[in-house]
Formats: C-alpha cells, structure tokens, sequence
C-alpha cells in the first residue's frame, strides 16, 4: 500500500462503486492494458476493498459492501457528534440573543 | 438496494432539528463554524488554528486560520444561500490533510419546522474518492484516536442538555 491515490486505482474503484465490472469492461473505458487493470484491482482486493466471484468463464469485480459500510460509518460517526457540537452551539446564542 | 449510490455515489445523511430559526442556524453554521467544530482534533494545517471561515459566496474558499495567521484551504463555497442551503467542497484526506485531489462534497439544508424551530439536513456525498484511503480511514475508525468524542456527546446529553 505504497502507492495510495493513484489515479488509475482511484478510477477503477469510482467505477466499482457504481456497478459490478470484469476487468475487460475496465480495461475498455481507462486507457490502461489489461494486465494492468488487473494488477490494480489486485491491489484493491489486498487492501481489503473490492471482492471478485466468478461468473461463467469470467471473473466479475465489485465494492466489498463492507468497506463502503466502513466509509460511511466513519462520516456518520464524524456528522452525528459535529451537528450535536452545533445543535447545542446554535440553540445557545439563540437564548443569548434572541 | 435503496437509492444510497445511485445518484451521488456513497453518500451519508444525517439531519438534526435545533431550536432556533434558519437564520440563526445558517449563521452559525456557517459563520460562526469554530463554536462548534472540534477544532482541536479535526484540522489540517498541523498548527493550533483560531477560526474556520467561509467566505459568504459561491465560488468563495472554505479554509481554517491557525494561531499565527497562516491559511489552510478546505475546499470551496459551490452554493450560497442564505438563509435555506449551502453546498461545500471538502478537499481533506482521511487523515486530515490538504488533498485537492480527494473532492467530496457537503450539502446543508435549513428547512424551518415552526415555532422558531429549524431541521437541518445534511449531506455529505462522493465519499467514493476516498478510494484505497478507505482502508486506512477503517484502521482510524477502530482506533481510540477516533470517536471517543461521541461518548461525551451522550455523556453531555444523559447530563440534561436535550
């Protein structure tokens, strides 16, 4: 996990989030070789953020559903405690003031 | 499957009803951002910082100031108005750094719910550019570094605030 933000990896995992993708689908819309292709999403099923199942002769990548659940969880988390800080910060200068 | 990735891609939304009306919520939000904000723990600039401003305009920089004047971009000001929305760039890696590159976006919306009571509505979208950062953001999430702040929110709450 050396080379985090490449642009191609950032690309393709954009691309698994918004549907299941195989690799020649991939290969087709970024202007990377297949075999590329392939070693960045190997990297992205190391790093524990896309899964991939076979599907007839073909080998179909998607968004591990629970690293998008950590993503979420992590801003839900920031969001909950930040609007409650501001709740509580916007009612008191409105007694203050109003 | 809901709508959840459909149009924005991962999104959160959360929303939280305040007892004061749009204006005032608006202003504070917005305006008045660092009497709120955990800005002990959540900034980018590696420096004690004083104030979070955003300067009143679409097109405006959204950026923290530290104790010695110094400036640190947040991101943008991509809608502004007042009293009902704003929508914000947030351009700031997992780890709390600049990262232009990594371009999420906040939307905030003030609906008022009578009684001098406004709902505000809060969409944080295009989480997908986090991309392999997801997985180092998942090591801070499970670490005491994290959240411990939400236990003081309860804490603060079973106290008698609501």
């Amino acid at each position: 996990m050396t080379a985090l933000g490449d642009p191609t990896r950032q690309a393709i995992f954009e691309r698994l989030v918004e549907r299941p993708r195989p690799v020649g689908e991939l290969a087709g819309e970024l202007p990377v070789t297949r075999p590329a292709v392939s070693q960045h999403l190997k990297v992205l099923k190391d790093a524990g953020l896309v899964i991939d199942r076979k599907v007839g002769t073909r080998r179909v990548y998607q968004v591990d559903p629970q690293a998008v659940a950590d993503l979420r969880a992590y801003f839900d988390a920031f969001w909950d405690q930040s609007l409650a800080a501001f709740r509580d910060a916007a009612e008191t200068e409105e007694k203050r003031d109003g | 499957m809901v709508d959840q990735q459909e149009q924005s891609g991962v999104a959160v939304r959360q929303s939280i009803v305040v007892d004061a009306p749009p204006d005032r919520a608006f202003t504070v939000f917005t305006q008045r951002m660092q009497s709120w904000w955990p800005m002990e723990s959540h900034r980018i600039g590696g420096k004690p910082i004083t104030d979070l401003v955003t300067e009143p305009r679409a097109g405006g920089r959204w950026y923290e100031r530290a104790e010695d004047g110094s400036e640190c971009d947040w991101g943008r000001v991509v809608a502004w108005e007042p009293p009902a929305r704003v929508v914000l760039t947030w351009e700031i890696s997992h780890d709390w750094r600049p990262a232009p590159e990594i371009r999420t976006e906040i939307e905030v919306r003030f609906t008022p719910e009578g009684d001098g009571r406004t709902r505000v509505d809060l969409e944080h979208r295009g989480l997908e550019a986090f991309g392999e950062h997801t997985a180092q953001m998942r090591g801070i999430f499970g670490s005491d570094g994290g959240w411990g702040g939400l236990l003081k929110r309860f804490a603060a709450a079973a106290g008698g605030a609501g």
